[in-house]
């Protein structure tokens, strides 16, 4: 029909090397959602406090990762922090832009979580004879954990998928990069990146259905 | 005994308590009545530390709750409160919901907390729903599950606040049932509530709530079957 | 002060591929809409036999990254000989992409639509299309409004990626003009309020609208 030769043989020859690549991807994603809830959790906190600054500073983040591209981000940490004199790596640059992506959103789904548990569940925990931090770690924390379970677990696979932005900032030994290798090397552009995609599409459903046994198991009520 | 003397308390500029006064004896049944807003669930509040008071004093067996150094979570041990909205804690079962407190404040045993939740749970005829979370109970069954919360820290006082309120009218029997049931058993309770009948039958002494004050006070066969003030005339009338 | 050797014409540079970003933008918007419309309707309304097979064909481009579609399709394009410019791969790419998400916020609108209304008027006589173009959908809309809005939004931001086959949009027009005056901090800030003020007035019409048909309830 056409006069391209598909191989396929070579291409999964590759398989153990990009295999290798997506474990590093597993990697970046899992430290950048780290660091993204520890910043979320501030970023929350920061934008109900009662201080302007703090208020404003969690804005400006919030705003910016929810409303520019993930690469901008991503740039923004390799070429940006250069020129203040910070020179980092392409695997630094791209772990620092996915968590800084992940942080502004995962602020909001952490903000819903803190409003969606009512104030009456603290107070009828408090009437028990509850301290306040026996109220928020027993009743409070458990209901607000549902309610940002799978908000959460989809930003895992959004990571997942943003750590693809790497290779555009020299990155080499992640699951994109590795094929991105392979494709310079062989000019097998589909094969591999097709198979690329069959292991990004592997590791998010297994992210999303182990997520939902989980919350299964765990969120019974 | 729990001695309310004169208190106070607004929020903001809103004057919502202009001083009330109240002695509830051991073993004591006090039902408050009055309109919507007329600061009642607010005294409540007060009375287990709550919410603040800008003046007065409540004391509970001589403690003053209010006073700095009290230890409110140790004193609320004592009081138990149950509110209109249940505020059953749905991540956890009904006997975890009930064990939870005797375990974590008072330090129970598991064997022992489970014991007495049984006991409780029993007590208001929850005996069957031990394993189930509260979303599968109607809203008269958590009410009950949120009573045998309260009476598993095997307090001293009772505080009632509209529990029939938010209920639809068939499950109001059982949930009244359950404080008959206290009151016999000799609860010092404070009931507020707009089930007028109830009042009259289970308590020793029925306050009138009217415009933050204690409008009038005493029998039921007084305030309920012959009130003087013109206030407790009309408000009966608007709610028989 | 500050002081830029960013020049009046870099800045028009930069706009030009603003320009590019928002073509792009329409037309995966366009065409993901069309499509979203279709398969969201489809899973709706069809047996669960056809419903399934394609939520899951349509589960893959969301969960496959964006860079690695356009490679395979640009890839598969020259394959098959069609000699489409990257600039319309990337458009198809991204309206198949949009498509995927726009049919789950059409069939999360339709099923929104609670069956006691749907009901009430299939009750009065109208036919199963009339219950679907009088009831359904404008309720639907509704509820659909604010996730497209999103959506759009999204796949504007989405569009930064093709400059990796080739395409001088705002970002790659941007990274140019860093590579040559070595500003990157202003140059990108530049970039990144550009989008914002592209993002606004979108966020701004659905507001707008969300509102005026919440007046109208
Ligand atoms: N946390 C609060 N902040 C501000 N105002 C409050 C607060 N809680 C209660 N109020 C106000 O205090 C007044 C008394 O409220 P309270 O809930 O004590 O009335 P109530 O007698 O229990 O009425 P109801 O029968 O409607 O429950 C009302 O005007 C109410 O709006
Ligand atoms: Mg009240």
């Amino acid at each position: 029909m056409f006069s391209y030769t598909f191989h396929w043989r070579a291409a999964f020859q590759a398989l153990p090397q990009m295999l290798a690549g997506a474990v590093v991807t597993l990697e970046i994603a899992v430290l950048s959602m780290i660091i993204g809830i520890v910043c979320g959790i501030f970023l929350a906190l920061a934008s109900g406090s009662h201080s302007k600054i703090l208020r404003g500073a969690a804005a400006v983040w919030i705003e910016t990762a929810r409303n520019t591209p993930a690469l901008l981000q991503i740039y923004m940490a390799y070429f940006g922090l250069g020129s203040l004199g910070i020179h980092i790596n392409s695997f630094a640059a791209l772990l620092a832009g996915i968590a800084f992506n992940n942080a502004g959103y995962l602020a909001e789904t952490f903000r819903g979580g803190l409003r969606g548990v009512p104030e009456t569940q603290a107070r009828a925990a408090r009437s028990l004879g509850m301290t306040a931090p026996q109220a928020f770690r027993i009743i409070v924390l458990p209901q607000m954990m549902r309610i940002v379970f799978y908000p959460l677990t989809n930003q895992m696979v959004w990571a997942v998928l943003m750590t693809s932005l790497g290779v555009i900032v020299g990155l080499d030994n992640d699951l994109t990069g590795v094929t991105q290798n392979l494709n310079v090397l062989t000019f097998r552009t589909f094969e591999f990146f097709t198979i690329a995609a069959g292991f990004y599409y592997v590791i998010a459903k297994i992210i999303t259905l182990s997520a939902r046994a989980l919350g299964w198991r765990l969120f019974r009520y | 005994m729990i001695e309310i003397q004169d208190i106070h308390k607004s929020f903001g500029s809103l004057e919502v308590l202009k001083g009330v006064s109240l002695n509830v004896e051991k073993g004591e049944v006090v039902s408050v009545i009055g309109g919507s807003g007329s600061g009642k669930s607010t005294m409540l509040m007060c009375i287990n530390g709550l919410e603040k008071i800008q003046r007065g004093r409540i004391l509970v067996d001589g403690t003053d709750v209010h006073a700095r150094n009290t230890d409110l979570n140790k004193l609320r041990r004592k009081i138990g409160i149950v509110f209109q909205q249940w505020n059953a804690f749905p991540h956890l079962t009904v006997l975890e919901n009930v064990m939870l407190a005797p375990r974590k404040v008072l330090g129970r045993s598991r064997q022992d907390a489970e014991a007495v939740a049984v006991q409780r749970l029993t007590d208001v005829g929850l005996a069957e729903k031990l394993k189930v979370y509260p979303s599968k109970l109607s809203g008269g069954q958590q009410q009950r599950m949120a009573i045998a919360r309260a009476l598993a820290m095997e307090p001293d006082y009772m505080l009632f606040d509209e529990v029939t309120s938010a209920l639809d009218p068939q499950l109001v029997g059982e949930v009244l049932d359950t404080l008959r049931m206290l009151s016999s058993k000799g609860m010092t309770m404070i009931v507020v509530t707009h089930e007028i009948a109830f009042a009259r039958e289970v308590s020793d002494r029925v306050a009138f709530f009217h415009q933050g004050r204690i409008h009038e006070i005493g029998s039921p066969e007084h305030v309920i079957g012959n009130p003087q003030q013109p206030e407790t005339i009309a408000f009966l009338k608007s709610v028989l | 002060m500050f002081s830029t050797s960013m020049s009046w014409h870099d800045l028009g540079f930069v706009l030009q591929g603003a320009g590019v970003t928002l073509a792009v933008t329409f037309w995966a918007i366009l065409l993901g809409t069309v499509l979203g419309m279709l398969f969201g309707l489809i899973r709706a309304v069809s047996p669960w036999w056809i419903a399934a097979p394609l939520g899951v064909v349509l589960d893959v481009p969301r969960s496959v990254p964006l860079l690695i579609q356009l490679v395979i399709i640009n890839s598969f394009k020259s394959i098959i000989g069609v000699n489409a410019s990257p600039f319309v791969v990337s458009c198809v790419v991204l309206g198949i992409y949009a498509s995927a998400y726009c049919s789950e916020i059409v069939r999360g609108g339709i099923l929104a639509v609670p069956t006691t209304t749907r009901r009430a008027a299939r009750s009065l006589g109208m036919t199963y299309w009339q219950d679907l173009k009088e009831i359904v959908f404008p309720m639907a809309l509704r509820v659909m409004l604010p996730s497209w809005i999103g959506l759009t939004l999204g796949v504007m931001k989405d569009t930064a990626l093709v400059l990796w086959i080739g395409i001088i949009e705002l970002l790659r027009a941007s990274q140019i003009i860093v590579t040559r005056i070595q500003e990157p901090l202003f140059v990108l800030t530049v970039a990144g309020l550009i989008y914002f003020a592209m993002s606004f007035p979108i966020a701004r019409l659905g507001a707008w609208l969300e509102k005026r048909w919440q007046e109208n309830d």
